[in-house]
């Protein structure tokens, strides 16, 4: 498929003129990682459990029955009773559910808020970036689970939204910098300063060249984070800063079942073990999502570009 | 290094006595399935020089570092090595560590990175002497001065103190010889040791090389795509394409009677300093990438002599003699000796339109004492101001309609500086800039947004200017849009933009990484011709190329020039691609205009003592021509643009300065020199107090 | 150098500063004092709550503005940090309960840094292999337990262990059996053997993510030039990976550091709470439940002023070990 229009015409090498080439790179790259599939299929399962889970069984989470009291489990109650006779797969498949919505809110949020004001902190340096990082540094004082608990007496009777608004709130500092110092290696390179010097428009460039340009950080950095809520969700619930009856979360459960864990199992364990093998999927597809989106790593080969040190969520 | 499956050597046809140092046979190294080198033969014998020529992918680095079994574990190599006599393909990594450093030393391309970021410079070099020899700390010490000394680095005592980041480039490279010689060995691989460094830093380092190698008599094997550094250094060359070697003789022998066509091409393709060589050919097409290809001739789909028979069978390497060539056609090419351009097709270059003598155009550009001042930061967390950094300290240029100014110097000259004021389009801290006849001091925003349009830049890299997240009908298509052309207009302007730079239109969807360099380079020009700008700045826009993609995008310059009347700011650091491309030239050193005019009067004539030395430093592809030559060579690197010295600012360096009496001096030393016409009515000034010479 | 750390210090004592009066000011707005009064049986009198809560500096009748000024001239001035709500010193109760916090961070923070960079450093030269797998299997599960859970089964590990022979075998509450009859010797087995379980739960959460970001940046240097320059001295592959490798990627652990303390933190009042131990984290939560504005905020500032020193050693952490950036 060679011009003829011009003497110096370079030849492209043939191959379909499919625009999509990077993305099948990336599904290359990702089917290759065994630990995303793995990941990505348990989520998935996870997910169905949750949501299509309370058909399946007669059970209702909230109502008591005094007639079957910590029984182990069995045909009738897949996960057993607890204290006052509420059946405990109904519960834990209810608490599952509560724990993914919020997990999912929470990266929504904190990703949404982070990329813009890291990218506008980067990008219009300044005033606007010292001020948007005195921010981050003095939100980053203190462990989020201070904060919340302390307000958390306020939030009696707001219900779990608000939860979730206070766990987004508290959880997108160290992304934002992360995007700031990419926005400032990527404010440096040739493509975004064409824009600029064409004339193209700050926000423009910023929507347009700087935030496809972290996407994949974004991304990857949104599935951990997805983990690192569920997660706080569960501590905070745990100590009683969180959801709250009538609300059911993984982390009330793991409260409730607590102290009885030595002597019946299944009121503590079932939810435990859905916690960690949730969180453990997510890990593993922001991982694999790691190794495939980044456009500076080899197949096969870690990253080598920005790695959010990931923090240890409660 | 894993454990390669060992071949028998064939067996060594030479009688006992001349074996040589070095032998290869038969090398073959892959990565995965794709062979990244397939057969490459080497020989090297004591004292010798033996240049690796060959453009990026050919395998010449990766031939270097799997002699010395330094490549990654993922890499699986065959054939043999030979170091006196001794396989070393296959040697256990104990036995393998006695030998490097000690028989066979390397040095690298980029010293920064090759330098461990955390220890002292004196640590590192004592500790390659340690490992060899029975040395106690202070012994090993002593002798790391001394090698520093050796290697020309002033006060060696303190410099072992130093830190590699506190290093200029060129010091880090002499530390790196330093380091290389170290156990005096009897092999020196040198992988592209020049390619980070500026033309002036490159000939003092060359230099160096060459010490080093009277010093410890080691053989040198040599790494560089630059031809003329290859003539210069040489005594034998190995032409490498595609992971085998297609060409080897004695340097003087391959530069006059090329034997095979890439050779004749690379030749034809280089821009010279001379001004000689006819228009450049360009070699059509791309280097294969490793596993593609058919069976016969690597260089066939490039190849303008090629045959149904080349691409039936690989040809091998043959010839009578030392010199020999892997082409079925060589026989013919030794004996007809045709330029290149009898060989390769020469694009059609229209002949400019006379624009007319140079007073009656119209200004594009008019710069005069343009100055920028930076404060100088320390700390990399915590940033403070200590000082003043002068990047551009009185630069001038002036730019008519259909006209291109090659603005040169070296890094730290401040060029890249001169373009981003230039580009902002704002009132400069002092000085004038004048675009399009407008004054940038007075621009409102939206006159300057209009101004945008006018002017447009082609950076360097062509991976970096575009942006990897959208389609090249996007990127082209952009500067349209940022001037609020509709949207339609502007798709329907971006076909005909992709053709006009040697594209197609199809190539709309792609992503820039479905693109060869060259390509992404044609690619940044087509966006900056969109909205049909006055002026193109181009910044280094072939710099990040090989030579042979090179000639294609600069004929491609000049045939826009000469089609559309442009007019080019071509900043370069390479003098033969300025000579070649520009009508005149404009030398920076330390932020300050030095030397300016027309490009023919400046390179033959060159007035400032700096623009001698730059000049002289440039090697030239051409070894009869490089050796005839005499050299200036400048002493040390450009002082720290954080002084304002009084009087010239080359003083320090200037070999003019250094051989005046005294009384002579005094004006150098208390007055700063200005531009200065040579004649009146020449057009070429410098600002020099002993302009010429005396 | 001088000049730097101060400067760098003058920034947090500002940062300091702001924290802890929002903090105060939220922990006032959020937290209700009157209530915990009103509600005490026999219920007393307005006017006596009003006196009491005043007499504590809680009273929100009271601008909180005026309540944080007298609050900050008592700490400044007399470095006294208030009244607890039952109207005994704050002081006292934090200088008692500092120590067991700090031993339990001190310890639990280094053990999993050096065990993360050990085990990083070995999982990335030995990449592939059985060893480096099973170890990237195991900070990966451990990364996806929360540090209460992981708190919560080593306790009930424990217990198990108990039950199942009779006594116990590692003790699962308190820092210290109380009235230990013995000499020195005896007193310091007892406290290791209480650290034991807390400081692991702390300290596998840190193996798991430093080892993890060790092994990336081991990684990243394991293609670098200068340690191929370093075995073309003759180095072997393993010095050279040791010596040049490890030294130039322990650099971006300091950087981690100052982030992963405010997850170790976190982790470490839920270990207390979980294991019985009379800590800060502890009493924080004790405090919420109270309404107990002036411990609340005591155990803010103390939360803050570890974390900057953090902050602040992981910056002097970098300095030292990076020598392009030191001053
Ligand atoms: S063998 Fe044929 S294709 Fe190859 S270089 Fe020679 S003439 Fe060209
Ligand atoms: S003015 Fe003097 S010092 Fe400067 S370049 Fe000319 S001769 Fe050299």
């Amino acid at each position: 498929m060679t011009t003829t229009v011009l003497t110096d015409t370079v030849p492209v090498p043939a191959g379909d003129p499919a625009p999509s080439g990077r993305l099948r790179l990336v599904l290359a790259r990702l089917t290759a990682a065994r630990g995303v599939l793995v990941g990505a299929a348990i989520v998935l399962l996870l997910f169905l459990l949750a949501f299509l889970g309370p058909y399946l069984t007669p059970w209702d989470y909230a109502t008591p029955n005094y007639t079957a009291i910590r029984q182990p489990p069995s045909a009738e109650h897949w996960f057993g009773t607890n204290g006052i006779g509420q059946d405990v797969f109904a519960q834990t498949v209810r608490g599952l559910q509560k724990s993914l919505v919020i997990g999912l809110l929470v990266a929504l949020f904190s990703t949404v808020l982070a990329s813009l004001v890291g990218a506008c902190a980067g990008y219009f340096g300044g005033w606007t970036d010292r001020a948007l990082m005195f921010l981050v540094d003095l939100m980053l004082i203190f462990p989020s689970f201070l904060i919340i608990a302390i307000v958390s007496p306020k939030l009696r009777g707001t219900g779990w939204l608000a939860f979730v608004l206070l766990l987004g709130l508290f959880n997108w500092m160290i992304t934002a910098r992360v995007v700031r110092s990419m926005t400032l290696s990527l404010k440096e390179r040739e493509f975004v300063r064409a824009a600029s010097f064409m004339g193209v428009r700050p926000f423009r460039i910023i929507l347009r060249h700087i935030l496809p340009n972290v996407s994949s950080f974004l991304i990857i950095d949104a599935t951990i984070t997805v983990g690192g809520a569920v997660m706080s969700e569960a501590a905070l619930s745990y100590f009683g800063f969180g959801v709250r009856a009538p609300d059911v979360s993984l982390g009330t459960l793991l409260a409730a079942g607590t102290g009885d864990a030595p002597v019946f199992p299944w009121l503590f364990y079932f939810a435990a073990a859905l916690l960690v093998l949730f969180v453990l999927a997510v890990n593993l597809i922001g991982d694999g999502l790691r190794d495939a989106l980044d456009p500076t790593a080899d197949a096969g080969r870690p990253a080598r570009t920005a790695r959010r040190p990931r923090r240890r969520n409660p | 290094m894993t454990p390669a499956p060992v071949t028998p050597a064939p067996p060594l046809t030479e009688p006992p006595f001349t074996e040589p140092l070095l032998a290869v046979r038969d090398l073959r190294v892959d990565f995965g399935p794709a062979p990244a080198v397939r057969g490459v033969d080497l020989e090297l014998h004591r004292g010798e020089t033996l240049g690796i020529v060959g453009e990026s992918g050919s395998g010449k680095s990766v031939t270097a570092l799997a002699v010395l079994g330094l490549l990654p574990g993922t890499a699986r190599i065959g054939g043999s090595v030979r170091l006196e006599g001794r396989e070393l393909v296959g040697l256990p990594g104990r036995e393998l560590a006695r030998i490097h450093g000690r028989k066979v030393a390397m040095v690298f391309q980029d010293p920064l990175s090759a330098f461990t970021p955390v220890y002292r410079i004196g640590d590192q070099i004592a500790e390659a002497l340690r490992i060899h020899q029975p040395l106690d700390r202070a012994a090993a010490r002593g002798r790391a001065a001394e090698l520093l000394d050796l290697v020309g680095i002033p006060a060696p005592g303190r410099a072992l103190d130093s830190f590699p980041h506190e290093f200029s480039g060129g010091m880090r490279q002499r530390a790196m010889i330093a380091m290389a010689i170290a156990n005096d060995p009897d092999i020196l691989l040198a992988d592209e040791p020049t390619t980070a460094l500026d033309v002036t830093i490159q000939a003092q380092v060359l230099e160096v090389l060459r010490t080093a190698q009277r010093e410890t008599g080691a053989a040198l094997v040599l790494v560089s795509h630059d031809l003329g550094v290859i003539a210069g250094m040489a005594d034998r060359v190995a032409v490498m394409y595609a992971g085998r070697v297609v060409e080897t003789a004695p340097v003087d022998d391959l530069f006059a009677r090329p034997r095979h066509p890439y050779t004749l091409g690379l030749i034809g393709a280089a821009p010279r300093l001379d001004g000689r060589g006819g228009p450049l050919v360009p070699i059509p097409g791309n280097p294969p990438a490793p596993g593609e290809g058919g069976p016969g001739c690597p260089f066939a789909p490039r190849c303008p002599l090629a045959e149904g028979r080349c691409r039936t069978a690989e040809p091998p390497l043959a010839g009578a003699g030392a010199h020999l060539a892997a082409c079925v056609r060589a026989d013919e090419l030794a004996e007809r000796g045709p330029a290149p351009s009898e060989v390769y097709p020469v694009p059609e270059l229209p002949a400019p339109a006379d624009p007319g003598p140079r007073e009656g155009r119209a200004q594009v550009l008019a710069v005069t004492g343009l100055t920028k001042t930076f404060p100088q930061l320390k700390g990399a967390v915590f940033k403070r101001k200590v000082g003043e950094v002068y990047a551009v300290d009185g630069v001038d240029l002036d730019i008519r309609r259909g006209e291109t100014l090659g603005l040169v110097g070296e890094s730290g000259s401040g060029k890249s500086t001169t373009l981003y004021e230039l580009l902002r389009l704002a009132a400069p801290q002092a000085g004038r800039i004048e675009l399009l006849g407008q004054d940038t001091a007075r621009l409102d925003p939206a006159a300057a947004h209009r101004l945008r349009g006018r002017l447009q830049i082609v950076f360097q890299d062509p991976m970096a200017s575009l942006d990897p997240r959208m389609p090249v009908g996007d990127i082209v298509a952009e500067p349209l849009h940022a001037q609020a052309v509709p949207r339609e207009e502007a798709a329907r302007r971006v076909p005909a933009l992709l053709r006009q730079v040697g594209l197609e239109a199809a190539h709309a969807d792609r992503y820039p990484h479905q693109f060869s360099g060259g390509q992404r380079q044609r690619i940044s020009i087509a966006r900056a011709l969109a909205v049909r700008p006055d002026l193109l700045v181009l910044d280094e826009p072939v710099s990040a190329l090989d030579v042979s993609i090179q000639a294609g995008v600069l004929n491609l310059l000049q045939r826009l020039k000469a089609e559309l009347g442009l007019a080019y700011l071509f900043v370069s650091h390479d003098l033969s691609v300025i000579r070649h491309l520009a009508d005149r030239v404009s030398v920076m050193y330390l932020g300050r205009t030095v030397e300016t005019g027309a490009v023919a009067e400046v390179f033959e004539r060159p007035r400032h003592p700096y623009t001698r030395a730059l000049l002289s430093a440039v090697p030239l592809p051409d070894p009869a021509a490089e050796r005839a030559r005499t050299k200036v060579l400048l002493a040390g690197d450009p002082p720290s643009p954080t002084v304002r010295r009084q009087g010239c600012r080359f003083r320090a360096r200037c070999p003019v300065y250094a051989a005046l009496d005294a009384g002579r001096r005094t004006r150098c030393e208390q007055e700063e020199p200005q531009a200065a016409e040579a004649a009146p009515g020449v057009d070429h000034t410098a600002a020099c107090h002993h302009p010429e010479g005396r | 150098m001088i000049r730097y750390l101060a400067k760098r210090l003058s920034y947090y004592a500002v940062l300091l500063v702001v924290a802890v009066f929002l903090a105060y000011a939220l922990s006032c707005t959020a937290l209700g004092p009157r209530a915990y009064f009103e509600a005490k049986q026999p219920r007393p009198s307005a006017a006596a709550v009003d006196r009491q809560l005043t007499a504590l500096n809680i009273n929100d009748r009271t601008p909180v503005v005026e309540r944080f000024a007298t609050w900050a001239d008592g700490l400044v001035f007399h470095a006294d940090l208030g009244r607890t709500i039952h109207n005994t010193s704050v002081n006292e109760e934090f200088g008692r309960r500092i120590w067991v916090s700090l031993r339990l961070l001190l310890i639990g923070s280094l053990l999993g840094m050096a065990l993360g960079v050990a085990g990083g450093a070995w999982s990335a030269v030995k990449q592939y292999r059985i060893s480096d797998r099973t170890l990237t299997v195991f900070s990966f599960v451990l990364l996806s337990t929360p540090v209460f859970l992981v708190a919560l089964l080593l306790k009930n590990g424990a217990i198990a262990a108990k039950n199942a022979a009779g006594h116990e075998v590692i003790p699962f509450t308190g820092y210290e059996t109380p009235n230990l009859a013995g000499g020195l010797g005896a007193h310091l087995g007892d406290w290791a053997l209480h650290l034991l379980l807390p400081t692991l739960s702390l300290a596998l959460g840190g193996l798991a993510t430093y080892s993890r970001y060790q092994r990336s940046t081991m990684l990243d240097v394991l293609g670098s030039d200068y340690l191929r320059t370093a075995e073309a001295k003759g180095l072997t592959r393993t010095r050279a990976l040791l010596k040049h490798g490890l030294r130039t990627a322990v650099i971006p652990m300091s950087t981690m550091f100052a982030y992963s303390f405010l997850g170790i933190f976190t982790g470490a009042a839920f270990t207390e709470t979980i294991f019985g131990w009379h800590g800060m984290g502890e009493w924080f939560i004790q405090a919420i439940n109270e309404q107990d504005i002036n411990a609340v905020v005591a155990v803010n500032l103390f939360a803050a002023v570890v974390i900057l020193a953090a902050g602040f050693l992981a910056d002097a952490l970098h300095a030292a070990l990076d020598p392009r950036v030191r001053y």
